[in-house]
């Protein structure tokens, strides 16, 4: 695609340096999120107020940070497995999954097994499940979007399975603070999310992880030539990815008191990629911002919560979601980019 | 002994191998349900896999053609929902003749998937998201239309759902012959035209295609355009078998789909396999469910189990075979 020389004008200066900032990745995403804020704001009455009640910080914002929770969680890891040139479409099954089983082991009033032990199972079948869709995208070699589907299919049947495809409702009180519980005034599942964030961001910035998950996204052949286990690097963005799922899992199952096998996580993946582009991270592979994928989600959560406030049905919601998806990926692409600078 | 093995490797190789496995795997299963439940071999019995998946067998035929193009189409389930909505508003509330609410769900359906294909290939944009916003798109518009699910009583519908053709003793849907009639088109359209060198030659290597003098942007608008039209045909199918229109028909029908070529011995990275596959590929899963139907015992969630499974299986075949392939 060459075009004629671009004719150098005289503000180019000025334009090079407002083109700059303009250019940062996160610039855009964060500022779809204000401007839906901004709408909430004039729209929704007393959208920003929050207020203190029995100790705990109450409002709109808190409710959508709340609610976003599994969202965010879901989409770290698939950010990762996104940036390697992957791609996960079996977390919404995880998530029925590792939620199937916490429910399951923990049971009625009364623990069956000790919460931690049933935790921990539910974070290990999780694993498992990152380990199974790494060893074949790594190990066999399998299309990412193919070997997880296998998972996205079969993990669900599996979960119902386990449920009879019934309700699990769990009684145990100490399990719901994981979803619904309170620490110093802040919904607990925030510092879960913030743990997970910030352990990410430790091992994407401060060790060499980050710039092999680049390099292995950029150029796969080229990145295992350089001395990098590639194979090793890919499974285990995979088991990251899961071990998020299963979290999210968790924390939903925790915050309905039970696991629906049929519906937890139903089109949770879709979500997590949705947020995952809306945050400047390329589908190709190579670039990719964490910070931008939490905006993504705080972007999805926000137009859900904007679009019900509104007393518009819900129902609207995936048509305004698909016509979201179709402008910041039209933006997004080069070709657009190309057709803005000649038509400039 | 060197030309024994590199005779297998031809025959593994080839192009119509897997497709063999899947038939011979159709056989079994049939064969094992046959001797193990009494009533399972009957002409019937393999006719009604026809009737329950002609819908599904329609969708598999287009989404075979995108496969085989390199790409994917996530959208078939919900423009199937949305194909089912529209008749039945159209029918129930505005009052048009039958014929003409078809005609138009068809050309809605083609549409809509060649402005998907457009945006795939103006904006080079990955197919993968492309397609998933039209499914969000499609889902919505059906839920735009009505929450509520609405009944179709047309008298054109209920004959073409009630009406049994027979054929060699057992009978048919008219539903089942045309899904049947459009895989013989689709497989003539494959093997037989121009279009159809056209997909396996932009599946088999975009660039190598554009530098042949393809026009491969037209070829990927039609792929998607036929994918969409097969979509909206399932869904009117969907819509005679199931006499209404509802915005949660037809969930999941997408990866059901992708399963069936897959099976069926169609390569997901392209350019190899046959649109016949999608007949076998969805025969099989509907062997699966009817085996386990008629087994009793084992719940319905191992349907899906088996699917996971057989998907498992079939992608590493194709795997170790393609790599034998390319060597």
């Amino acid at each position: 695609m060459s075009t004629t020389g671009a004719t150098v004008k005289p503000s180019a200066q000025a334009a090079a340096s407002r083109a700059a900032l303009l250019q940062h990745p996160l610039v855009r995403p964060l500022g779809a999120l204000v401007a839906l804020l901004l709408v909430d704001a004039f729209l929704v009455p007393g959208f920003f107020h929050l207020e203190v009640k029995e100790g705990h910080l109450y409002g709109a914002i808190i409710d959508i940070l709340n609610r976003a929770a599994p969202l965010m969680l879901a989409a770290l890891g698939m950010t990762l497995v996104i940036a390697t040139r992957g791609i996960d479409i079996s977390v919404g099954a995880v998530v029925a999954l590792s939620g199937t089983v916490s429910a399951m082991l923990i049971g009625g009033s009364e623990p069956t097994t000790p919460m931690a032990l049933a935790l921990a199972a539910s974070l290990g079948v999780a694993l498992l499940c990152g380990l199974w869709n790494g060893v074949l995208v790594a190990g066999i070699k399998l299309q990412p979007i193919v070997a997880t589907l296998i998972l996205m299919v079969a993990g669900r049947g599996l979960a119902q399975l386990l449920t009879d495809g019934q309700i699990v409702t769990v009684y145990y009180e100490p399990f719901f603070f994981l979803g619904s519980g309170y620490l110093a005034g802040l919904p607990f599942s925030l510092f879960v999310v913030a743990a997970v964030f910030a352990v990410t961001l430790l091992l994407v910035k401060k060790t060499a992880l980050g710039l092999f998950i680049q390099a292995v996204g950029i150029n796969p052949v080229a990145a295992r030539l350089a001395g990098l286990r590639t194979a090793t690097l890919i499974t285990f963005v995979y088991v990251f990815c899961s071990a998020c799922a299963g979290l999210a899992g968790m924390l939903i199952t925790s915050n309905i008191k039970s696991a629906d096998a049929n519906n937890a996580g139903l089109l949770l993946e879709l979500d997590a990629i949705l947020a995952v582009t809306l945050g400047g991270t390329s589908l190709a592979g190579g670039k990719f911002s964490l910070v931008g994928s939490m905006i993504g989600a705080l972007i999805i959560q926000t137009l859900t919560y904007t679009i019900y406030s509104l007393g518009v049905p819900p129902e609207v919601n995936m048509v305004v979601k698909s016509i979201v998806v179709f402008v910041v990926c039209i933006s997004q692409s080069s070709e657009f980019k190309n057709i803005l600078r000649r038509s400039a | 002994m060197s030309a024994v093995a590199t005779g297998t490797r031809g025959v593994t190789s080839a192009p119509w191998f897997t497709s063999l496995v899947t038939v011979v795997l159709l056989v079994a299963m049939l064969g094992i349900g046959g001797s193990v439940y009494p009533g399972f071999l009957s002409l019937q019995v393999i006719f009604n896999l026809l009737i329950d998946n002609a819908f599904l067998l329609v969708i598999a035929v287009g989404m075979g053609f995108v496969i085989l193009a390199g790409g994917i189409d996530l959208s078939v389930g919900s423009v199937l929902a949305l194909s089912t909505m529209i008749s039945a508003w159209l029918l129930q509330h505005a009052h048009w003749p039958p014929v003409a609410v078809v005609a138009l769900v068809l050309l809605l359906g083609a549409c809509f998937g060649g402005a998907m294909g457009a945006i795939i290939h103006l904006f080079k944009l990955q197919p993968f998201i492309v397609t998933l916003a039209g499914m969000f798109l499609a889902r919505g518009l059906c839920y735009l239309i009505s929450v509520e699910s609405i009944t179709i009583d047309d008298p054109v519908f209920t004959a073409m759902s009630q009406t049994q053709v027979p054929i060699l003793g057992g009978f048919l849907s008219p539903g089942a012959i045309i899904a049947l009639v459009v895989l013989l088109v689709a497989i003539w359209l494959a093997h037989f035209t121009a279009f159809g060198r056209a997909v396996y030659a932009v599946g088999g290597n975009e660039q190598s295609a554009a530098m042949m003098g393809l026009n491969v942007g037209r070829t990927k608008v039609l792929v998607y355009a036929l994918s969409g039209f097969c979509a909206a045909l399932g869904g009117v199918l969907f819509a005679f078998y199931m006499l209404s229109g509802y915005g949660l028909h037809g969930q999941g029908t997408e990866l059901d789909a992708i399963a069936a070529v897959v099976i069926g011995g169609t390569l997901l990275t392209g350019g190899y396999g046959y649109i016949a596959g999608a007949l076998s590929g969805v025969l099989v899963l509907g062997a699966i469910q009817t085996l386990i139907a008629f087994d009793g015992t084992l719940s319905s969630w191992w349907t899906k189990i088996v699917i996971g499974a057989l998907l498992f299986v079939f992608c590493v075949v194709q795997r170790v075979m393609g790599g034998r392939s390319k060597q």
